[in-house]
């Protein structure tokens, strides 16, 4: 299934967001979508998953999502969105209890999700108990059980320290090295963008407008023993991006 | 490293003070304490008997109710009036606080006139109570069931208002239906508001239950109390007061226990 997005455009209240925005996203590939802070990345996400209403423009579906696919548009959070009074398991199972599922179909699904995300001695613990990166595989776990058709991933690692975004980064080349998936990852993080993007999408800045599109070729998996090749292409994207950066960081928030 | 350098001083400590730990003894120490000075007080004639009685004579007045076999007849229907209206009381609230907290036309036309009612002192109404509902419980039971109500509703809807909208996005995000994200999502994120809501409406529903039984009321803690006043038994009334501070303490641990149970993910 492929994403079509036509002539999006969105307000809030007296500032313009995005303005007439074309972007396809396609099967199998992760779409980076990088720009200033600001700039309508995380509305566009939102919009992308249907939870806000576009002003202008339509967000088409290509394609029918595999029948497996419980939720085709699976969003994983900055904050990650773990319901504090769930364990692990029940908050993987949350997802699964408005389906027609029987209790060995649902315990199935529990179990496979948990095993690969490396989570299944930690099924009892309660998010509190757990680290900033262990909470995120949890919420990767809980959108694995639903199979999405489409990821979508809002800045799922900027909450997390540089150490565990690295070893996060690992995990999220080894799911898709092993069953591809297509997602569209936002993030502020250049460095995140050229090492899990197979195109790289740069908005401008307010009100949003696709400043560029960049394809990155090498394969995901042999990105991380080549990063010297990549920071290039990172350095590229700074180039385009450094005006928009310095400008956005000048505006009033609310202006 | 090397040598240390002669003439240093260590930095003074300056982070303590504004936490506070457990200190599990002092209170019933002070509570002891406080009833030692006041028996002593009374047995050397300090404090006049008919100023204040002697513990110990409340005490024995105490016994006397519970050998004459009206102790239960007092507790027991006075229980009976705070349960019936506590919890009747508390389902209203629960309903009226989540309508007002997950439907706009119930905010917009309930949250006003609970703002305006709110405030009343349910006693005032008493006399307006029992020309609708009778002299009987009717009127005692409504009274608490009242008071019980507005607190409720307020700490509800505040709860519900105050659970993160992040989860509760992620529950649409996942396409859960609206009874699921109300029952998973809003009602434990509302829970925190909620428990505390709790402790105080027990502690009105107690205040409005010794109002309500001092009209028209043969049996009960707040009718013995009112009995004791009206013949200057300070022994007995003493002996009612503590019966009260004894059932406002119960209530609390239980509210405490439960409360501690139901957030314990929290911890």
């Amino acid at each position: 299934m492929d994403l079509h997005l036509q002539g999006i455009s969105h307000r809030y209240a007296q500032v313009q967001v995005l303005s007439a925005l074309d972007l396809t996203i396609e099967y199998g590939q992760i779409a980076c979508i990088v720009g200033p802070s600001g700039c309508g990345k995380s509305t566009l996400l939102r919009l992308i998953g249907g939870l806000e209403k576009p002003d202008a423009g339509r967000i088409l579906q290509i394609g029918e999502p595999p029948p497996s696919s419980l939720n085709p548009l699976t969003y994983i959070f900055q904050d990650f969105a773990l319901l504090p009074w769930r364990s692990v398991e029940g908050n993987v199972s949350l997802v699964l209890e408005d389906h027609r599922l029987d209790a060995a179909a649902r315990a199935r699904i529990i179990d496979d999700v948990l095993a690969r995300t490396r989570l299944s001695d930690f099924r009892k613990a309660f998010p509190r108990q757990l680290s900033g990166g262990m909470k995120q595989r949890v919420a990767i776990a809980r959108a694995l059980a639903v199979k999405p058709a489409v990821w979508l991933m809002d800045e799922p690692l900027s909450a997390l320290d540089s150490q565990t975004r690295e070893l996060l980064m690992d995990d999220l080349v080894e799911l898709w090295a092993r069953e591809p998936f297509t997602a569209c990852y936002v993030t502020h993080n250049l460095h995140e963008a050229v090492r899990l993007g197979h195109r790289v999408v740069v908005l401008s800045r307010r009100p949003g407008k696709i400043r560029s599109v960049v394809e990155i070729d090498m394969p995901l998996t042999e990105r991380k023993a080549r990063e010297s090749e990549l920071s290039a292409q990172q350095q590229h994207l700074w180039a385009l991006l450094r005006e928009d950066a310095l400008a956005a960081d000048l505006e009033l928030i609310d202006g | 490293m090397g040598d240390a350098p002669k003439d240093g001083r260590p930095v003074a400590f300056r982070g303590g003070g504004f936490a506070t730990r457990p200190v599990g003894v002092v209170g019933p120490v002070v509570l002891v304490a406080v009833i030692a000075v006041w028996e002593v007080g009374c047995r050397t004639g300090f404090i006049h008997p008919l100023v204040l009685p002697a513990p110990s004579e409340a005490f024995n007045a105490f016994m006397e109710l519970a050998r004459s076999g009206l102790l239960w007849k007092h507790i027991g229907a006075s229980l009976q009036r705070l349960v019936v209206g506590w919890i009747c009381g508390t389902a209203l609230g629960l309903s009226v606080g989540f309508m007002i907290g997950l439907f706009s036309l119930a905010r917009a036309g309930l949250a006003p006139l609970v703002a305006a009612i709110f405030p009343i002192p349910k006693i005032a109404l008493l006399p307006l109570f029992i020309i609708w509902f009778g002299i009987g419980e009717g009127s005692k039971v409504a009274t608490i069931l009242f008071g019980t109500f507005f607190p409720t509703v307020v700490a509800t809807y505040g709860g519900v208002d105050n659970v993160d909208r992040s989860l509760i996005r992620m529950g649409q995000s996942f396409g859960l239906n609206w009874f699921s994200i109300v029952r998973k999502i809003i009602l434990p994120g509302a829970l925190p508001a909620i428990l505390p809501g709790f402790r105080i409406s027990a502690a009105i529903a107690i205040v409005l239950l010794v109002a309500a039984e001092m009209i028209g009321a043969e049996f009960g803690v707040g009718a013995y109390i009112l009995l004791a006043g009206s013949l200057m038994a300070t022994d007995q009334l003493i002996a009612g007061v503590a019966m009260l501070s004894v059932l406002g303490v119960a209530i609390n641990w239980t509210i405490g226990r439960t409360e501690k149970y139901l957030l314990r993910w929290r911890a």
